[in-house]
């Protein structure tokens, strides 16, 4: 595959894992182990069975025919908001703590910013029987409420993070440091395509399943697997991952990674990191990064918590480079328009993230024939606050 | 020019003190006189932080003094004027150390002539990685008499100890614990076995001994095994509270050495 990681865990001139020394035997640990645990077929198998079984997989993928008659196109709604726990998160998190089984590890910890992989975290720890502390910026811990309490309800322990912004990428920091401190016991499931070689890749595997059903129902309803068009949202970009992996090498599949433009690109209040960012070096990966001239992290803003990260997967990173697939922004306005819009049209209110993807197909002008995929990756209902807040409904 | 953090190891074996403070802080103009006062005290060698807005391998303690000295407007470039600076008068060797992003941002290479032009010995990049350092800056560094220092912890295999070795000039940073920076009480005996293997393992280079240095009691104990010991968090304790840094930091200086 053209744009696998290569052996040292770069993609292109990103990624490659920038960690201080503390942290190197445990990603060493990872990196010499994670191909081996994940593609033995006794893995695969516990894999496979907890996605059919517990989290409900395959998720559909639905024909909207009234957003197909707006935007004049076939768009189709792959379905990701069914998912046990209501959105993606759960398919990392899965083969994550079936991979730190594997390895011995008795704790988990991970980070989360929306609370969705928070609650994904939760969730398998408590299938699992094993301990589990999450890192939440203390901002999103108020405008995320419902999903601290389901964390809760769960049995994790959800720790403030209170530095920075204290949103996703000050929770990032606080579970690393986690880590550094609890070397031996603690696997830390990190939620996005982000962090040092080999998450990224990790992470994209076990999302992969995602463009993986694509292909199949695809090839089910159309006669082929190949759509015209893929469009998901990019905040560390897990889901635009998963559903672009598969299409990676067809080049005549048209993919799109939609990105928060807060209150517009330029207004100081964003979250487009392809339109904004530069290489630099966060959480141990080489990527395109929000900062400033003196290479300070730039804090990002988006009215959807699960967007709000100043860089991008490095793997996105190398498909915006290499002009793979194509960046595109919603602001704030156009992600809760299109989730209103979304409702009406199609019975199904949006996670805010989701929404963004929605949000830009007016940017593009379809064939009717073209068959459009949008990857939902979450639902509404974690959201419902914002929503009511904006009103305009 | 003899690299100065070479020169000191040449001729100082034992109880060797680094002195670690963040750039621009507590005050923005303070980096020159904290360097200074530490000569005057009777440091061995000035370790100056680059402050950063994600520092993940820091306690509390530095993290709050990075952004203190970001919300004082420190940057790299005012940081290289500030040593120019401090070299007008102070003879110790200077390390800075720092997250790679913000070097990254300058130059790698640029920082590096820059750095050695304003009289710096020794760069400490924790998040650099080996490979990465062997073969793009291995030769900059050399070319501009630059040392530089990476860390080692308790779970580094001895065969990685001992590649860090060969690729190193100046002296190892062994970090005391599986932690991240920070005052402790004591050490353990776990950390006292790792420091013991360390002096059997007979590298190239000398050690310092840092993370959880806070005392006289900690610095002797950790001097005792390497060829000396970095002071961090317990420095920048002190600076936050200083009414009177000259006074301050030489009581520090002399407590920890206890003479």
């Amino acid at each position: 595959m053209k744009y696998e990681v290569d052996h040292r865990g770069y993609y292109g001139q990103f990624g490659g894992a920038y960690i201080p020394e503390m942290l190197y035997p445990n990603v060493e640990e990872l990196r010499n182990n994670y191909l081996n645990i994940i593609t033995d077929e006794s893995f695969q198998k516990a894999f496979h069975q907890l996605l059919k079984d517990y989290v409900g997989r395959p998720t559909p993928l639905f024909f909207a025919n009234r957003l197909s008659e707006k935007y004049k196109a076939k768009i189709y709604l792959k379905r990701e908001d069914l998912c046990h726990t209501g959105a993606h998160k759960v398919n990392n998190t899965i083969g994550q703590i079936l991979l730190a089984q594997r390895l011995g590890k008795k704790k988990i910890i991970a980070e989360t910013g929306a609370g969705q992989h928070g609650v994904a975290t939760a969730t398998v720890c408590a299938l699992m029987g094993m301990e589990c502390v999450v890192y939440m910026g203390q901002v999103d811990m108020e405008r995320q409420r419902p999903n601290v309490e389901r964390m809760r309800i769960l049995g994790a322990k959800v720790v403030p993070a209170t530095s920075g912004n204290m949103t996703l990428k000050d929770a990032t920091n606080e579970a690393m440091r986690h880590w550094i401190n609890n070397p031996s016991d603690t696997h830390y499931i990190i939620g996005s395509v982000v962090g040092p070689h080999p998450y990224p890749d990790m992470v994209a595997r076990f999302q992969s399943v995602i463009s993986d059903e694509m292909r199949k129902q695809l090839t089910e309803t159309i006669g082929n697997p190949f759509p015209d068009y893929v469009f998901a949202c990019v905040g560390g970009g897990s889901n635009a991952a998963g559903a672009f992996y598969h299409y990676l090498d067809s080049e005549h599949v048209n993919l799109v990674g939609v990105e928060a433009a807060g209150k517009g690109v330029s207004s100081g209040e964003s979250a487009a990191t392809t339109a904004l960012g530069k290489p630099g070096v966060l959480h141990g990966s080489k990527t395109l990064l929000m900062q400033t001239e003196d290479g300070q992290v730039v804090e990002p803003y988006s009215i959807s918590a699960g967007l709000d990260y100043p860089g991008i997967g490095p793997i996105h990173a190398h498909l915006f480079d290499t002009g793979r697939v194509k960046f595109v922004s919603a602001t704030d306005d156009e992600a809760m328009n299109a989730g209103i819009e979304l409702s009406r049209l199609e019975g199904i209110i949006p996670a805010i993230e989701s929404a963004h993807a929605v949000a830009v197909l007016n940017q593009f002008e379809f064939d009717p024939d073209d068959v459009v995929v949008i990857n939902l990756s979450g639902r509404g209902d974690k959201d419902l606050e914002t929503y009511i807040r904006w009103g305009k409904y | 020019m003899k690299n100065r953090i070479t020169t000191l190891f040449d001729s100082k074996k034992k109880d060797i003190l680094s002195v670690f403070y963040t750039a621009g802080f507590p005050k923005l103009e303070d980096t020159v006189s904290i360097a200074s006062h530490l000569e005057r005290a009777g440091a061995d060698i000035i370790e100056i932080g680059i402050p950063f807005s994600d520092p993940v391998a820091d306690g509390p303690t530095i993290q709050a003094s990075n952004k203190v000295a970001l919300d004082n407007g420190m940057t790299v470039k005012k940081l290289l004027a500030q040593v120019k600076e401090i070299r007008k008068t102070v003879k110790l060797p200077i390390i800075l150390m720092g997250y790679l992003n913000p070097v990254m941002q300058y130059g790698v290479e640029k920082f590096v002539e820059d750095a050695a032009a304003a009289g710096v010995d020794g760069l400490i990049l924790p998040d650099m990685p080996v490979y990465e350092f062997e073969e793009l800056y291995k030769d900059v560094f050399r070319k501009h008499n630059m040392c530089n220092t990476f860390l080692i912890s308790p779970t580094t295999s001895d065969d990685r100890i001992r590649r860090i070795d060969g690729m190193t000039e100046g002296f190892i940073y062994a970090v005391s614990a599986s932690s991240t920076t920070g005052a402790k009480k004591d050490f353990s005996e776990e950390q006292v076995s790792y420091f013991q293997k360390l002096s059997a393992l007979k590298l190239k280079n000398p050690i310092l001994i840092g993370f959880g240095i806070s005392d006289q009691a900690t610095f002797s104990k950790a001097s005792s095994y390497g060829a000396g010991a970095i002071v961090g968090s317990a420095f920048i304790t002190r600076l936050s509270s200083s009414k009177d840094l000259s006074a301050d930091i030489s009581t520090f200086v002399k407590s920890l050495k206890g003479k």
